[in-house]
């Protein structure tokens, strides 16, 4: 199998590119529409949500290209997104109350953050197989806290920063709501990525990905520098986690090590397996889920009649479980593992 | 140089506990070539049940015993429920099943427990003993040495000098040939992951009770520390996780002695990069050819 890539690699399929990006295009229009309604639609708390999966979709957008297509697992992605969040929380303090451009320049600054902190870790990975890369991702997930009250002048260790930002624009109208502002924000940011994401993996770099991916030996034959399709998927893909982070960071107005905790990337992990590995529509569904599940557990325990210490025990640990039990099931009812959850259907 | 006495003894003390931490990890290692990505979370589920055993019956050995067991029990369980089913043509899989049952039971365990820090008693003071005005060990500390000792030892004997443990390695080597020859090699696969995660329980005990608190997260920097153990010693080798533990734990105690506690999982970090780029295969290791 494998080896029927070596010569799809350099036989690029030059007059299928312009059609695929059209249609990426397209999609993504559709989408931004859909959003727009959405958005007017939605009540302030669901616009809320709306916003968070559009930050998740970033993260969860990258994390495809990694694990999914290139194979490599990361459980570090949560520390990405730290190092986003708080560079949009310093530099936004910075700027404060000069405009609405400080955001941008604030986002650039936590994807060029995150993109730098990926590329070291990357660096690494590159070098690594399966559980080796696995545990030193989570020793860099594990690291957030440690940093953050290490370098308490900085980063204000357990309690956090919080995140200026400006009110919607004038232009807009005074009662705009600001939910529905935030809503735009995210996914403006996620469209954007999955935009780009999309044109990088169907077109040359995302036929290296699967390559190397499937057959490291066949890949290197091929003609593919390994080491570096790795690197590359690596910042790619901490650039994406890094937007997220940022996102993160301006819906919530503050950032602290506790908003992004172990578990926060054992579950885009899990997002990503469950929503299909391997393709950005698999990241949406994960994407989706994240925000999904631990809303259902919040209704669950409103339903149920039980002391509010209870009810607030559950819903914090409910979805973990929930999601726990998710990824388990479907990676043993999927009788090859994450290799069966590869879409069958293959373009390159 | 009292203090470095001190944070010496105080080193090799954490240094037992990642040993016997990590000394599980490579158990499992060599038997299915998994990293138990869930250790962590599984002995502070068996520290919870015990010290609950502890809290009702006022005995802490009843509840230290209980959480031994339920290691066994633990183990045992995640290997025939969930692990035996794991496909092994990406080594992807086994990683994210274990994820799945950290989150499981952290979950599991923050609802019936709460997620607040508890206090987790230590059967022995832990004020240390002081010869000619330095600070050595405590008796807790005994305690740990001893422990971890016995366990070193009694794993030793058994991989060495028993007929269990030679069907437990030959399973392990050559799994195909050890079924032919009579070997029952999935309740070998079964034994090894109970082994493991009472060793491992053993070592959640051993380390609760320090700084840590129980918590569901409690043992994640545990893990982390006690994986860079194993792949400091190579993650195949029983010799090396354990003195990978007794560095290790040095190096933390160094660290959080002379530049402060919350820099010692940056130096872990550091350590675990260094190594992996180094020498991938652990410091004791000789070259090996890797398969393509």
């Amino acid at each position: 199998m494998s080896v029927t890539l070596a010569p799809k690699v350099d036989a690029g399929p030059r007059q299928a590119k312009q059609p695929g990006q059209r249609r990426h295009l397209l999609w993504t229009v559709a989408a931004a529409v859909l959003i727009l309604v959405l958005s007017y639609l939605l009540p302030p708390f669901r616009n809320y949500q709306l916003a968070t999966v559009g930050a998740y979709l970033c993260v969860t957008a990258g994390l495809t290209v990694l694990t999914g297509l290139n194979g490599q697992l990361s459980l570090g992605h949560g520390a990405l997104m730290a190092a986003g969040a708080y560079t949009v929380a310093l530099v936004q303090e910075k700027l404060a109350g000069r405009g609405q451009w400080t955001l941008l320049v604030a986002v650039l600054a936590a994807i060029v953050v995150a993109t730098a902190a990926g590329a070291v870790v990357g660096l690494a990975a590159a070098r690594l197989r399966g559980p080796y890369l696995a545990g030193l991702t989570l020793a860099v997930a594990v690291l957030v806290p440690a940093i953050a009250s290490t370098f308490d002048k900085t980063f204000n260790s357990d309690q956090g920063l919080s995140v200026y930002v400006d009110p919607p624009p004038v232009a807009l109208g005074a009662a705009f709501p600001y939910e529905r502002w935030q809503a735009w924000l995210a996914w403006i940011g996620a469209l954007l990525t999955v935009l780009l994401l999309a044109t990088l993996v169907s077109g040359r770099f995302g036929r290296a990905l699967r390559a190397v991916r499937d057959d490291e030996a066949a890949a290197r034959l091929a003609g593919v520098n390994v080491a570096r399709t790795q690197v590359l998927a690596f910042v790619v893909s901490a650039a994406c986690a890094g937007l997220g982070g940022a996102l993160f960071a301006v819906l919530a107005q503050s950032v602290s090590p506790g908003a992004f905790p172990l578990s926060l990337s054992l579950f885009l992990v899990m997002a990503i397996v469950i929503g299909g590995l391997g393709s950005l529509a698999g990241a949406i569904w994960g994407a989706v889920l994240l925000v999904a599940l631990p809303a259902l557990a919040h209704s669950v325990t409103d339903s149920i009649d039980v002391s509010p210490a209870v009810a607030q025990r559950l819903e914090g640990n409910l979805p973990l479980a929930l999601f726990g039990i998710t990824l388990i099931v479907v990676m043993l009812a999927a009788p090859g593992g994450i290799a069966s959850l590869r879409p069958r259907r293959r373009k390159a | 140089m009292d203090r470095f006495v001190f944070l010496t003894f105080d080193g090799l003390s954490r240094g037992a506990v990642y040993a016997a931490f990590a000394l599980a990890l490579v158990l499992i290692w060599r038997a299915t070539r998994i990293v138990n990505f869930a250790q962590g979370a599984m002995a502070v589920a068996t520290a919870y049940v015990g010290y609950s055993v502890s809290a009702a019956t006022g005995s802490y050995w009843l509840g230290f015993v209980v959480a031994v067991l339920g290691g066994l029990v633990l183990g045992a369980a995640t290997e025939r429920v969930v692990m035996r089913f794991v496909d092994h043509s990406s080594h992807l899989n086994g990683v994210v099943v274990a994820l799945g049952l950290v989150l499981v039971i952290q979950g599991v365990l923050g609802m019936i427990y709460g997620n607040e820090f508890r206090p987790a008693e230590a059967p022995f003071s832990r004020e240390a003993f002081t010869v000619g005005g330095i600070a050595l060990l405590s008796p807790f500390d005994l305690f740990v040495f001893g422990a971890v000792f016995i366990v070193v030892v009694l794993l030793a004997v058994l991989f060495t000098r028993t007929s269990v443990g030679l069907r437990m390695r030959a399973s392990a080597f050559a799994p195909d040939v050890s079924r032919l020859l009579g070997v029952n090699v999935g309740g070998m696969l079964t034994l090894g992951w109970a082994l493991a995660a009472a060793v491992g329980s053993l070592a959640g005990m051993l380390v609760l009770p320090t700084e840590l608190g129980l918590h569901p997260n409690a043992m994640d920097i545990v893990f982390v520390s006690s994986f860079t153990a194993a792949v400091v010693g190579g993650l195949d080798s029983a010799v090396g996780a354990v003195a990978g533990g007794l560095i290790v734990g040095l190096l933390l105690s160094y660290v959080s002695g002379y530049l402060g506690a919350t820099v010692a999982p940056i130096a872990v970090l550091l350590l675990l990069v260094v190594v992996l780029l180094g020498r991938p295969g652990g410091l004791f290791s000789r070259s090996a050819a890797r398969a393509v």
